[in-house]
This record gives C-alpha cells, sequence and structure tokens, in this order.
C-alpha cells in the first residue's frame, strides 16, 4: 500500500510537468499581445516594447519557458496585468471559495446519488425507479443557471429562507483566515462561541451547492444503478444470500463495496471538474470562486493570471485523481498487488 | 423408498415439487411433481442434463429461486418435520447458511472479491448466531483448517483472486460449514470449474467432512463419475420430472429407464477409448420446457417408446426395494 502510494506520488512530477508546460505553450502561441492589452491602442513602439522587455517578452520561447518553469517551481506566476496584485495571492483568495463550494455540492451529490442510484437497483422497474431515473435526466439536462434562478426565486425571494448570493452576512464584521468560510467560522466558534457565522457560511452555501450538484448528482444516481444492477447479478451476492445473510446488508455491504468502484471514478472527474469554476453558478450567487476570475482573465488576456489559474486547477485535478486512484485500492484488493 | 423407512431419520423430504417460471414467453414448467427424501448422513445425488430443473428444485429448498419469474406453485418440503414452504422471509434466512447451506459451480465468482476470505466466512456466524468479531474471525480460521487449507490464519487474511480455484473451493465449503450445526449442504455442481485433480481433491474432502460432522449433502451434478464417486443414493431427472431413483450401486448396475441407460452409455470408458466402442450420444434434444405434451417428456428420444408412452405421463414403478422408475415401459424392454 505504501509502495503503491510512492510510486504514484512519483508519477505526479512527469504529469504535472506536462501540465506546466502545455500550459505554457498553449498561451504563448495563443493570438493577441498583452502589451497591447495592457497599453491600449495608442501607445506607440517604444512603449510597448519597454513593457515587453519588462514582462520578459521580449526572449526567445525558450528561454521564457525557462524563467516560467524556475518560478513555477517556487509558485510564482507573477503579478496580474489586470490588478497588478500578485497572482497566486488573488488565487490564495479566491479558490478556497471555489474549493469550499465544491466539496459541499460533491457531498450532497455523492450521498443523495449513491442512496438514489442503489434505491432505484433494488426497485428496478417499480415508479421509485422510473421516477429517480426520470428525475436523473433532468438533473443533467437542466441548464443550471436556469436552476440557479429558480431556486433564488423559490428560496430567497417568496420564502425569504436562503441569501440569494455571496458567502456571509455582510452585516458581519468578518475576518477571513483560511478563506475557507466554514473553516473559519468552526474557528471563531471555538474562539468567540458565537455559531452566528457558522450559520450564515452555511446558508450562504445551500443554494449555489444544490445548484452545483444536479449534474453530478444524476451522473453519479445512474452510474451508480446500473453499476448496482450489475454486481446484483453476481455470483457472490447468491453465495451471500445462500448464507442467510440479510438482505440490506447483502446490498448495502456485500453488493455496494464492489459497485462503488466505477462510480469512486465518476465521483472524482466531477470534483475535478466542479473546481475548475462553476462560472455560472458563481456569477448567479455572487459567489467570489475562481471560474469567474479566470473567466475574465482570459477575456483581458491577462496571461500570468490565466497561467497561475490553468496551472494551479490542474494541480488540484490531478491531485485528486491521486486521492481517487488511493481510494480505489482501499476498495478494490485486486489493483493493491499490481 | 421412503415408506419404510424410521421418519425421524428423514432430515428432508420433498413432497410433490411443481415449480414454474412465468416468463414473456409463456410458463416454463421448470420442475413437475418431484418428491424424494434425505435421511441424515447421506449423500443424495441428483442427476440430470443442463435444464432439467435439477438446480431449480434445490434452490427451491432455501427458496433462493428468483422470484418472479419463479413461482413454487404446488408441494410440501419438510426439513426435520417442518414445512419450509410455509415459512417467512425472515424464518426461512434463519436456515440458509446455518442449516441449510450451499457451495456453487464457479468458486472463482461465488467469492465476494472485495472481502477477505475470513471476513466472509466470519460475517455468516455473527449473523446467525451473533458472535463477536474476533471470536467469528477464529472460527473462521478453524474451518479453513478443517477444509485443509495450509496456513489457515494467513489464508484468512487473503482476498479470492489471490487463491487458485481449488482452495477457492475450499474457501466455499469453509464458509457453507459456518454453523455449529450444519444440516444439509447443496453442492450444486460442485466440481464442474475445477480440473480432474482438483475435483478428485474437493470430492474426498466433502467425504470426509460428513464423516467428521454429521450432515447430508443434496449434490447436484451432470457427471455420473462424481455420482459414483461420492452418492449414497441417485435421483435421475428429465425436463423437469423424476425418471429414477435408485442406490448408487444398483443405479450403475441396473439402470432401468431408457433415459438413464442413455446417460451411462455416453460415458467414455477404456473400451471406448480404445476404439473397441463407440461414445453413445442420447439422439434428439431435451424438450422445450414451455411446451411440455402431456406424455412422457423423453418419448421423442427414446428407442423404445410404443404408443403407450403417448398417452400420459408415466406414474412410478418399484422395481425392487429403494428403485423406482417413471417409465410406462416399467423396465420392460430389451
Amino acid at each position: 500500500m505504501g509502495r503503491f502510494i510512492l510510486k504514484r506520488l512519483s508519477l505526479l512530477i512527469p504529469t504535472l510537468l506536462g501540465v506546466v508546460t502545455l500550459v505554457f505553450f498553449m498561451i504563448a502561441l495563443s493570438p493577441g499581445d498583452p502589451a497591447r492589452v495592457m497599453l491600449g491602442e495608442r501607445a506607440n513602439k517604444q512603449q510597448l516594447e519597454a513593457l515587453r522587455a519588462d514582462l520578459g517578452l521580449d526572449e526567445p520561447l525558450g528561454v521564457q519557458y525557462g524563467l516560467y518553469l524556475k518560478r513555477v517551481v517556487k509558485f510564482d506566476f507573477g503579478k496580474s496585468i489586470k490588478s497588478g496584485r500578485p497572482v497566486m495571492e488573488e488565487i490564495k483568495n479566491l479558490f478556497p471559495a471555489t474549493i469550499e463550494l465544491a466539496f459541499f455540492a460533491m457531498i450532497f451529490a455523492t450521498v443523495l446519488g449513491i442512496i438514489i442510484g442503489v434505491l432505484s437497483a433494488t426497485r428496478k422497474n417499480t415508479w421509485i425507479d422510473y421516477s429517480s431515473m426520470v428525475g436523473a435526466l433532468f438533473g443533467v439536462s437542466m441548464p443550471v443557471f436556469w436552476l440557479a434562478l429558480v431556486l433564488i426565486m423559490i428560496f430567497s425571494v417568496s420564502f425569504d429562507l436562503l441569501p440569494t448570493g455571496g458567502r456571509m452576512n455582510v452585516r458581519y464584521y468578518f475576518e477571513a483566515i483560511t478563506n475557507f468560510y466554514v473553516v473559519d467560522a468552526i474557528i471563531l466558534l471555538f474562539r468567540e462561541g458565537d455559531p452566528k457565522y457558522l450559520g450564515s457560511a452555511l446558508k450562504h452555501l445551500v443554494l449555489p451547492a444544490v445548484a452545483l450538484a444536479t449534474i453530478p448528482l444524476a451522473i453519479i444516481a445512474r452510474v451508480t444503478r446500473s453499476s448496482m444492477l450489475e454486481v446484483l447479478k453476481q455470483d457472490y451476492i447468491k453465495t451471500a444470500r445462500s448464507a442467510g445473510i440479510k438482505e440490506r446488508r447483502v446490498v448495502y455491504r456485500y453488493a455496494l463495496k464492489n459497485a462503488l468502484l466505477p462510480v469512486i471514478t465518476i465521483i472524482g472527474l466531477q470534483f475535478g471538474l466542479l473546481l475548475s469554476g462553476a462560472i455560472l453558478t458563481e456569477t448567479i450567487f455572487a459567489w467570489p470562486g475562481i471560474g469567474k476570475w479566470l473567466y475574465h482573465a482570459i477575456e483581458a488576456r491577462d496571461y500570468p493570471a490565466v497561467q497561475g489559474g490553468v496551472v494551479i486547477i490542474s494541480t488540484t485535478f490531478v491531485l485528486i485523481n491521486l486521492v481517487v486512484d488511493i481510494l480505489y485500492t482501499i476498495v478494490n484488493p485486486k489493483i493493491r498487488l499490481q | 423408498m421412503t415408506e419404510k423407512m424410521n421418519n425421524d431419520e428423514i432430515l428432508l423430504s420433498i413432497k410433490d415439487l411443481e415449480v414454474n417460471f412465468y416468463t414473456y414467453r409463456g410458463i416454463v414448467q421448470a420442475v413437475r411433481s418431484v418428491s424424494f427424501d434425505i435421511k441424515k448422513g447421506e449423500t443424495l445425488a441428483l442427476v440430470g442434463e443442463s435444464g432439467c430443473g435439477k438446480s431449480v428444485t434445490a434452490h427451491s429448498i432455501n427458496q433462493l429461486i428468483p422470484m418472479p419469474p419463479g413461482k413454487i406453485d404446488n408441494g410440501e418440503i419438510f426439513f426435520e418435520g417442518k414445512d419450509l414452504l410455509k415459512l417467512s422471509e425472515k424464518e426461512i434466512r434463519a436456515y440458509r447458511g446455518d442449516r441449510i447451506s450451499m457451495i456453487f459451480q464457479e468458486p472463482m465468482t461465488s467469492l465476494n472479491p472485495v472481502f477477505q476470505i475470513g471476513e466472509q466466512i466470519a460475517d455468516v456466524f455473527r449473523t446467525h448466531h451473533g458472535l463477536k468479531k474476533d471470536e467469528s474471525w477464529e472460527r473462521a480460521v478453524k474451518l479453513l483448517e478443517l477444509v485443509k487449507i495450509p496456513s489457515p490464519e494467513k489464508q484468512a487474511r487473503s482476498y479470492p483472486h489471490q487463491l487458485s480455484g481449488g482452495m477457492r473451493q475450499r474457501a466455499m465449503i469453509a464458509m457453507a460449514l459456518a454453523s455449529p450445526n450444519p444440516g444439509l449442504m447443496i453442492a450444486d455442481e460442485p466440481t464442474t470449474a475445477l480440473d480432474v485433480t482438483i475435483q478428485a481433491q474437493i470430492l474426498r474432502l466433502l467425504a470426509e467432512l460428513k464423516t467428521e460432522i454429521e450432515m447430508s449433502v443434496l449434490l447436484i451434478t451432470h457427471d455420473m463419475g462424481v455420482v459414483a464417486e461420492t452418492a449414497d443414493r441417485v435421483v435421475v431427472m428429465y425436463a423437469g420430472r423424476k425418471v429414477e431413483e435408485a442406490d448408487v450401486n444398483d443405479l450403475f448396475e441396473n439402470p432401468r429407464h431408457p433415459y438413464t441407460l442413455g446417460l451411462l452409455n455416453s460415458l467414455p470408458s477404456n473400451e471406448k477409448y480404445r476404439g473397441e466402442k463407440r461414445l453413445e450420444a442420447i439422439k434428439g434434444q431435451v424438450p422445450d420446457l414451455l411446451t411440455i405434451k402431456g406424455w412422457c417428456p423423453f418419448e421423442n428420444r427414446c428407442e423404445y417408446a410404443t404408443d403407450i408412452c403417448r398417452q400420459s405421463f408415466p406414474e412410478r414403478t418399484e422395481l425392487s426395494p429403494g428403485h423406482s422408475i417413471w417409465c410406462h415401459l416399467e423396465g420392460k424392454y430389451e
């Protein structure tokens, strides 16, 4: 087990190098001149060249790449062209918001998705099965922005139960520590004994997390159902039944552990996708996440910001896949030996 | 057969079992008026081709037939005097794995791939006897020792894919024995998927276990060689019906039903290997169980068939004590 993790970790280095390289060349080869963007239409040639020299853009591509690698190793992506602040600092402020939202959305999607999947598999061709699978179809087909707006209309506008956007009640004096607001609120709960921050942070999470969770939820439910149906046909399930194991235990222990294998892969992939930013959800719920920020950075040809954002997101994606692989070996003993 | 025997010796008694499968194509008459008894400590072999209803009969005992589409439409199955068919799902579950256990054909796929084998055996103890975790684990290790798995302590921690086919089948048997008081073991083609040397080992193991633990075995097989080696008594089935029942020696020395005769003639032998005799096959095909007609189902393949065979289902003919056939010709043909 330990050796397996070590081996996977060492594979991480070439993967990440590939990611970093790809990001560099994709941006280097894309049209548009950052100096021109920054200085505007009227800048003269000397001004442009001076800025290019300043940004290191006058060097040959190979040299630029070398310098870039040197900085990336230190997580230094330079300053954002648009805001003038270090890119890493902006990411540190924004990425936790996205991670937090994606995390809660995935928890919701995973728990509910697996339960729905198992229920429809064990009650195949009943109304429970049909309605949850039709529901799953709606889940994947529904435009997220539309669902988000409907949720706001119902829960914020009509019933006034949940806030329409943001991460924390703006009237609270709240200074972020880690920028994971739920974590920060828990720290404050212990430090000051006031649960209002935690309540507010969680309340703000509900609607965006639900909106963001619908697609992964639907996919997880469908994959769980088909995987479960496959497993329930296996001989070892007959063995467990013939040994007098209770049906509940047969389903939730003997079958589910086998059926989870493909589901874990899907969960990892979906989680990675959510992390790369949910631009629509973040926009509608005024969620200060990395998706919206990256979108604007691309629009403004803010190359350092784009580079930094994409590298950090891809690195997270690769790390999540590593976690998925490790989880896989825990669930599936066959892999451990190879 | 059963009438003259002392009743309390009988462990399992199946009476007039009738099982149907209700499919889109129609009603499949899987088992028709099958009755037999298994005495304590006895091995009864249920023999026949694929689809003759032998597995369905066996699975009816602990009610593991997929229902629907399957349905037990008639009959009684007495186990120690209690009709299992009248029990609730919860009550029958208490029998499964404790007093009535099963082993299956495919040791490769019959053990759960993501649990240690010791854990799978221990769970049966926990289910039926509420044993604690370490106590049930100890019992599991002891059982692995009983079925002669080398270094059982270590092997209990291995996963099915780490064991060979023979070892897996031993683990399956250990799991089937996970009870302080095993009554009946239903062995559904236990050696079919194994190669011949391993087959012999598993059969020997079963025979040894039977004498060690007082246990009855219902052996389902199509392999006459396995029958000769292990069974005390044999029930031959064809197209969902019993055609012959006899002690194992009687059956091999004096098979009286044309179908049994055909089965035995289709066994390879030394003369056949030397080319002095041809390996014979029973001509024709098993009838479709959807369209069974109202007479002897073997009639279309039987070389002795006459008009009487096409009139009704044959009644039982007792040739000698313990040896019966269901054939209109009553064994009188040459």
